[in-house]
């Protein structure tokens, strides 16, 4: 087992055993949904198939139903599209890069964000498609030979790299995403009662059986595909900021362009994580696996991720003015100054004054403001895409072709949808699908389990039957009576036993006695009651009491990291090591308790 | 021999199984699976179990995307249509390499991903529609069990295997007999 330096916080709080991690994780896929989840699912649904509306009728009608001109022929479409690959950054950022890191808190995340990631990427990749016109010969930028219709599509493109960057992006995270739900849908399979249920969580759970083979080519596959990923996302923003960077438009002509993107995507898409989370981890009662600590990890991301940007911003500013062209020059000028002031600002504020708030340890640990700025980074960088897209391209090189852009009903009708879509799969997500990546979640429970790290909870990570006699200890009341009670006991049961002695006994094994003895030498007539132990009966306590095991003092000196076979041995089924180590900790624990 | 016997010894925790299962080893017994709701990390070499191959397939198949991508960026833009931009036709791949890098790049990270996880499907079994052959529903949960087979252990007898098995603190054991 991995050990944790106590000082670090403890990533899941409370007492929690590897059973109640399924419980709760489980337990509101299988209940009913609550109200409000219809309640924001209809919401959704309404707002999403308006969109899905709208797409219909732009398909039907032509790209001329936006309020795209000549000199804009590029504005919310691929604003929308940016935006949303951004947000898709997150998840496999989460899931990818935290785990090369081995970063513990990403398990909390991982799975939503990753779905997340998905559900935005579709968004993402909507726009392109319906940006085509005729999207039924979308096949067209695959690469098909001539006689398809179509030459090859331009390679040298970075349109076309987008094409491949984004599909591989999508699939590449989705079979991520779904290689680690398989034995979580595994864990809900085995708990179903009813058979609907029962046969489709088998179908997704493609049978796994938890063999340690299995597991061990999991761990393979996660790494491998870890390691993937991580390049992957970087370069699927660094493409997508080559759409503008090669091309030769003031204000977009720009080497900075896609390290500066890739800092905006993971800034958008863990503000997006800290959106969905916060609400998440109240509805479906999971604060105990996604506490402050993450939330404030989170914020530290968006807090670094920010400056970058806010560096980006800044240093793009100087070199229009360092490098002496006009046109560079005017293009930042207007940005700041020009008709859309107001956008240029917003994104100013948003992106580069509300992160550097979360330098204050006190506003980056309150969930509320953690919201709010998670909001406010969300519509930031909406404002950003916008002013790199519609603001650039607003100024023409010839004075006559100046125009501004107004988005028609049918622009703000097919962005909203694509947010009312995005949240259908979200919920739909989040009412099937286990939130919280459960049996990842269970290998870090003895490292960085807070009952673990104080030592309050037994080293066997024991059924929850169990459990609740250690939850019972930290209790310091129950404790002192149960311990005051025994006392009283004890006194009153001394003078009746009869004495043993352990060494003249010939039953006993010299090796066990051996053992015994490194106990450390005992009395009889300082007998405790050793029943007190948990699950320790009378047939053990006399089995113990033979060869000389009499007080707590001696189970508390047994050494757990010794070989206690042959003292199992004798003990037979009752005396498993386990319990054995959680007598011993009794023990301990008595003894404190007496000297006190 | 006629019968084959299988031990399911059931053990609530992962570091008991584990010394368990380290301490039969060590008396010279085959543990023949484990069934964990969790990767149990340091089990492997206990019990035998080989490093899988799966990295190093990976890596095979990103070298078969790498390839493929080469041969198909030198056909479709050198060979097939060399396309002229501004005047300047792409005849040569090595100067024109440098803009196919990204889709270069793309196609390995397609080809490397996606045919371990067919790989990684078809090796273990995970198919859709393939039964779950988890001996207890349990070990999804909170449950880890370990199977013993006896005629992997023929110089133990039954009565010797049960009664190894009881001394490394397991909760449950359940015996098959097989024919």
């Amino acid at each position: 087992m991995h050990k944790e330096a106590t000082i670090r916080e403890p990533l899941v709080l409370g007492h929690k055993t590897y059973h109640q991690v399924t419980e709760d994780v489980c337990k509101p896929i299988e209940g009913k949904a609550p109200k409000t989840w219809y309640i924001l699912f209809a919401i959704a649904a309404i707002i999403g198939v308006y969109g899905v509306g709208c797409i219909l009728y732009l398909l039907g009608t032509g790209i001329g139903t936006w309020g795209l001109n000549k000199t804009i022929n590029w504005a919310w479409d691929i604003t929308n599209f940016v935006w949303w690959v951004g947000i898709g950054h997150a998840g496999t950022l989460i899931s990818a890069v935290l785990l090369l890191f081995r970063q513990k808190w990403r398990m909390a995340i991982n799975r939503s964000a990753e779905a997340m990631t998905i559900f935005a990427v579709f968004m993402a990749g909507l726009f392109p498609l319906i940006h085509m016109g005729r999207i039924w010969v979308a096949y067209w930028v695959m690469p098909l030979p001539n006689q398809f219709g179509s030459l090859w599509p331009n390679f040298n493109s970075p349109l076309l790299w987008d094409v491949f960057a984004i599909s591989t992006y999508l699939s590449v995270s989705l079979v991520f995403w779904y290689i680690g739900l398989i034995p979580d849908f595994a864990t809900i399979r085995d708990r179903a009662k009813k058979p609907v249920a029962k046969k489709i969580y088998s179908m997704l759970s493609f049978g796994w059986s938890g063999r340690a083979k299995q597991w061990s080519r999991f761990e393979m596959v996660s790494l491998v595909l870890a390691g993937l990923a991580t390049p992957l996302v970087f370069s699927v923003h660094s493409i997508v900021s080559f759409d503008f960077a090669t091309s030769v438009i003031p204000g977009w002509h720009t080497t900075i362009f896609p390290p500066y993107f890739v800092a905006g995507a993971v800034f958008s898409g863990f503000a997006m994580v800290q959106t969905l989370m916060l609400v998440m981890r109240k509805a479906y009662n999971l604060e105990a696996y996604i506490h402050t600590k993450h939330i404030e990890y989170m914020n530290i991301v968006i807090m670094a991720t920010g400056s970058i940007v806010g560096t980006a911003y800044i240093t793009e500013l100087f070199i229009s003015w360092y490098s002496g062209v006009e046109y560079e020059a005017y293009a930042f000028i207007n940005r700041a100054t020009g008709p859309y002031w107001w956008a240029y600002w917003a994104m100013m504020t948003c992106n580069v004054v509300s992160p550097q708030l979360m330098w204050f340890k006190k506003l980056r640990t309150s969930l509320t403001f953690t919201f709010i700025i998670a909001i406010v980074v969300n519509i930031g960088m909406w404002f950003e895409r916008f002013v790199i897209i519609g603001t650039t391209l607003h100024r023409d090189y010839l004075p006559s072709s100046w125009s501004m852009f107004y988005p028609t009903h049918i622009d703000i009708g097919i962005f909203v949808g694509t947010i009312g879509l995005f949240f259908v799969f979200f919920l739909l997500f989040t009412r099937y699908f286990p939130v919280l990546a459960l049996n990842e979640v269970k290998t870090i429970l003895k490292s960085s389990g807070q009952s673990y790290k104080d030592g309050t909870a037994k080293t066997p990570a024991f059924s929850i039957e169990e459990q609740h006699l250690a939850d019972v200890k930290v209790k310091p009341s129950i404790t002192k009576e149960t311990i005051a009670s025994a006392v009283q006991e004890e006194t009153k049961t001394v003078p009746v036993q009869k004495k043993v002695d352990p060494i003249t006994d010939p039953v006993i094994d010299p090796a066990l006695a051996k053992i015994v003895t490194s106990l450390g030498s005992t009395d009889a007539t300082k007998k405790d009651d050793l029943k007190e132990l948990t699950g320790l009966d009378a047939i053990t306590e006399d089995k113990l009491n033979k060869i000389g095991i009499l007080t707590f003092s001696q189970i508390a000196n047994i050494d757990p990291t010794a070989d206690l076979a042959l003292l199992t041995a004798y003990l037979g089924n009752a005396g498993s090591q386990a319990n054995l180590l959680v007598w011993k900790m009794e023990a301990e624990e008595k003894l404190k308790n007496d000297n006190n | 021999m006629g019968s084959n016997v299988v031990f399911y010894a059931m053990y609530n925790d992962d570091d008991v199984l584990k010394d368990g299962a380290k301490k039969l080893v060590a008396k010279g017994v085959k543990v023949s699976e484990v069934f964990s709701p969790f990767p149990i990390h340091g089990l492997d070499p206990i019990i035998g179990l080989k490093e899988t191959r799966l990295g190093i397939m990976a890596f095979i198949y990103g070298l078969t995307g790498l390839a493929l991508a080469l041969i198909g960026m030198r056909y479709i833009m050198i060979t097939d249509w060399p396309m002229n931009i501004g005047g300047k036709p792409n005849f040569s791949f090595l100067e024109n390499m440098l803009a196919f890098v990204p889709i270069i790049f793309e196609l390995t990270v397609l080809f490397a991903a996606h045919a371990m996880v067919i790989t990684y499907f078809l090796v273990n079994k995970t198919i859709p529609g393939m039964p779950a052959q988890n001996p207890d529903p349990r070990t999804t949960d909170d449950r880890f069990v370990m199977e013993l087979r006896l005629s992997e252990n023929s110089k133990f007898s039954e009565k010797e295997l049960e009664e190894m098995l009881m001394e490394t603190g397991i909760v449950e054991l359940d015996l098959k007999h097989i024919k």
